[in-house]
């Protein structure tokens, strides 16, 4: 999986502080609007994670989002893979972690491991 | 998950009423199980220990994977007194996630102008708090010093299972407090429910600071401490 920084970059000045409670809504209104929406969701979580279990990210089929899985980190990549679910409506579990190659280019640097739970909003 | 599933997830949310999701990760398969609803369902022990716990959580089911998406009620903080201390408190409450609802039936002080983007009640607390309700993931605070708007608050708050009840006012103030509300037939026990004086000791001078304070105490009683003490 190659992630396109630029479209990372441009994606992570479109973060909003939200809480978990406006996501969900956030999540229906955007599908209500006719949006493709994909939900990501943290589901576990080793060492000192920054986001807790069941912290939300939405994402549009754009790129745009709005909560957090990782303060930061790694929402870029999920994102990218955010997209592809869209695409094939197959939901999939993504790891990431110091020990991940991918996840130390886009910097889980705290140390600690997440796995990140993507659907599609059908 | 489909869009029915989340429409009905944020219905119960704004409801306050309990749900947990359960979701086979490896599948895709879906569920919504209201609070009402866990005693008949398959996980039920499981599903009732982690909505317990307000946490959600990834537990091994028959050798496959289930994340269980768990979403207790917002926690509320219902306030007697539309004060400076409840101004300030407003934009801090938005911040932290909790639901501000601030009551006074005195309508000079609870106008729109002073409270933008808060729910407020021109009522007296009783009538309100009936409409409210207060719930196991609602605070009460008692902000007027005035004894006729603050007690009935009080009052319903002791009655109910609030996970947190505070009071403004010195010692003296909350001493006669006591003498009342025990006239009104309430025991030690429940009378020591209320936080007097209120807020963390952070020595707090001004409203902004009062505010702090009060919601400090409420997140410290919402989460419970983590760090061991030294």
């Amino acid at each position: 999986m190659k992630h396109d920084l630029k479209r990372i970059a441009a994606a992570k000045v479109r973060i909003m502080i939200s809480t978990d409670t406006d996501i969900l809504a956030t999540a229906e209104a955007w599908a209500r609007a006719g949006r493709s929406v994909a939900l990501a969701t943290v589901i576990e979580t080793w060492g000192s994670a920054p986001r807790p279990v069941g912290s939300h990210l939405v994402i549009d089929g754009e790129g745009n989002f709005q909560g957090s899985v990782s303060g930061g980190c790694v929402e870029g990549a999920v994102v990218e893979e955010a997209v592809d679910v869209i695409a094939d409506g197959q939901g999939r579990t993504l790891e990431f972690g110091v020990a991940d190659e991918t996840a130390w280019k886009v910097g889980l640097s705290c140390g600690g491991r997440i796995r990140v739970y993507v659907e599609k909003v059908t | 998950m489909d869009l029915a599933t989340l429409a009905m997830l944020n219905a119960e949310r704004a409801a306050r009423r309990a749900t947990v999701l359960v979701t086979d990760v490896t599948s895709g398969a879906q569920r919504l199980v209201k609070a009402a609803d866990i005693a008949d369902d398959p996980l039920a022990g499981v599903l009732d220990r982690q909505l317990r716990m307000a946490k959600s959580a990834t537990v091994e089911v028959d050798g496959s994977q289930v994340f269980l998406t768990v979403q207790a009620p917002p926690p509320r903080v219902v306030v007697t007194g539309a004060v400076h201390i409840s101004q300030a408190m407003a934009p801090m409450a938005k911040l932290l996630d909790l639901d501000l609802v601030i009551i006074d039936p005195r309508s000079a002080f609870a106008t729109p102008e002073r409270f933008p983007d808060v729910t407020l009640l021109a009522e007296w607390p009783d009538e309100a708090i009936a409409t409210l309700g207060l719930d196991a993931y609602t605070a009460f605070v008692a902000l007027t010093h005035d004894p006729k708007i603050d007690d009935p608050g009080l009052e319903a708050a002791l009655r109910s299972e609030c996970f947190y009840i505070g009071a403004l006012g010195s010692r003296k103030t909350h001493g006669r407090r006591v003498e009342r509300l025990t006239a009104a037939g309430f025991d030690e026990a429940a009378v020591a429910r209320i936080h007097a004086p209120i807020g963390l000791d952070i020595g707090a001078v001004s409203p902004a600071e009062i505010a702090l304070a009060i919601l400090g105490e409420i997140v410290a009683t919402l989460r419970g401490p983590r760090r061991a003490s030294a």
